[in-house]
């Protein structure tokens, strides 16, 4: 049976990609950010997964406001990403997994979740930033990725709760797939950063470090949030931090924080990253 | 009132935003594509004819008026690849927003990462 090995939520910002294909990752500005992903790649290589399913929400390179799923899911042979029109360099195509997206699907419409489909996905920097720091383009080329998208553009937004339960939909559905893999889940996103408003700029470090801290033991006060206090806490774009609540409800048993890491600034965004491992997948692992 | 009408300087894009920007988002949609990106520096009022936007918008896009262009319902995803087309970072849009220079916008955010 497939296992889920771990989890790990990163930052996404374009800047990120900028500087990787830059080669700045020992630039002073830049340092104190990749300084904490080493503990990620030797966690990663640790684990050394076959599968990562990408939680993260698209800025308006494959949907348009003319359908905007709330949940969507990618059953593609291969993911291609594009010009988003700002200047961030392509990226090479990711492979996909159908098999293992249809047995998800299924699973999660049985389960009540009727996530959109969708056979053709552009991935926009959401999905590749992640990869990118994560993992080199030849570790990459061996990985099969899903990708699962939450409408963070158009509000109304799911709920915390809504995105945590589908989260834990998302894990049932993974390990139940007949065939041994090991599964990492990526949470791509936040933490808090505001792009628009007179409030542009905005960053709550105290709620970030709070979330960053609760969503290890205790993801279920994070659920209580309405959507409206959530974006008074973490901002406009921060609500990203949707894409973490849905890969933390897909971890199940005793969770533990590997790593954290939280540096502010990264263009307008607090950094972060967290790895997350669940006794469940240490014993079996 | 609705919960999110009070978050200060923040303008939620719901609905009702997301209709009245509609036109505005597709045409900035549309620039995700460089050979749209050209047309519309070629002849920016013939490309938005083409996508019939307001005098409001297309007032708010000459003037390069982020605040403004947010209020005829652009959405700042979609904004982001339309400033872009004048090499304006979100950095650049932020300092706009808040009315400071960009320097000091970029102190600002160093200034939250301290503890």
């Amino acid at each position: 049976m497939a296992t889920i090995v771990g989890a790990v939520a990163t930052s996404h910002i374009p800047a990120i990609g900028k500087a990787l294909a830059k080669g700045l990752q020992n630039d002073p500005y830049w340092k104190p950010f990749f300084s904490g992903y080493d503990t990620v790649h030797a966690w990663l290589a640790d684990v050394n997964p076959d599968v990562a399913v990408v939680i993260y929400n698209d800025h308006g390179l494959n949907f348009f406001l003319d359908k905007m799923p709330t949940f969507a899911i990618g059953a593609a042979q291969e993911y291609c990403n594009d010009d988003e029109g700002w200047g961030l360099s392509v990226c090479q195509p990711t492979r996909g997994f159908p098999e293992l997206s249809w047995h998800v699907i299924d699973s999660l419409i049985t389960h009540e979740f009727d996530i959109t489909t969708c056979q053709e996905l552009l991935v926009d920097h959401g999905f590749v930033v992640p990869l990118s720091l994560l993992w080199s383009e030849a570790r990459l080329r061996s990985i099969r990725t899903i990708p699962i998208v939450v409408n963070t553009v158009q509000y109304p937004y799911p709920t915390p709760l809504r995105c945590f339960k589908l989260g834990v939909a998302l894990g049932e559905a993974i390990r139940s797939f007949d065939e041994d893999l090991r599964v990492v889940l990526i949470g791509s996103g936040g933490l808090s950063h505001q792009l628009e408003g007179q409030r542009a700029g905005f960053i709550n470090r105290e709620f970030d470090l709070e979330f960053m801290e609760k969503i290890v033991t205790q993801p279920e006060v994070l659920t209580r949030y309405s959507i409206a206090e959530l974006i008074r806490l973490v901002g406009s774009q921060g609500i990203e931090i949707l894409n973490w609540l849905v890969m933390r409800g897909a971890l199940n048993g005793d969770v533990t924080a590997r790593h954290s890491h939280y540096h502010v600034p990264i263009s307008n965004t607090a950094g972060a990253t967290l790895v997350l491992e669940s006794r469940e997948a240490s014993v079996s692992g | 009132m609705r919960e999110y009408d009070d978050i200060p300087g923040t303008v939620v894009f719901d609905g009702v935003m997301a209709s009245r920007g509609y036109a505005l988002n597709r045409m900035c949609f549309s620039f995700n594509d460089q050979a749209n990106r050209a047309a519309y520096l070629l002849d920016e009022d013939a490309y938005c004819d083409r996508f019939q936007l307001t005098s409001e918008q297309r007032r708010a896009l000459k003037t390069r008026d982020v605040l403004e262009l947010l209020k005829a319902g652009g959405n700042i995803y979609y904004l982001a690849k339309w400033a872009g087309i004048y090499g304006m970072s979100v950095q650049d849009m932020g300092a706009q927003q808040r009315g400071m220079p960009v320097e000091e916008f970029i102190q600002m955010l160093a200034s939250a990462g301290e503890r």
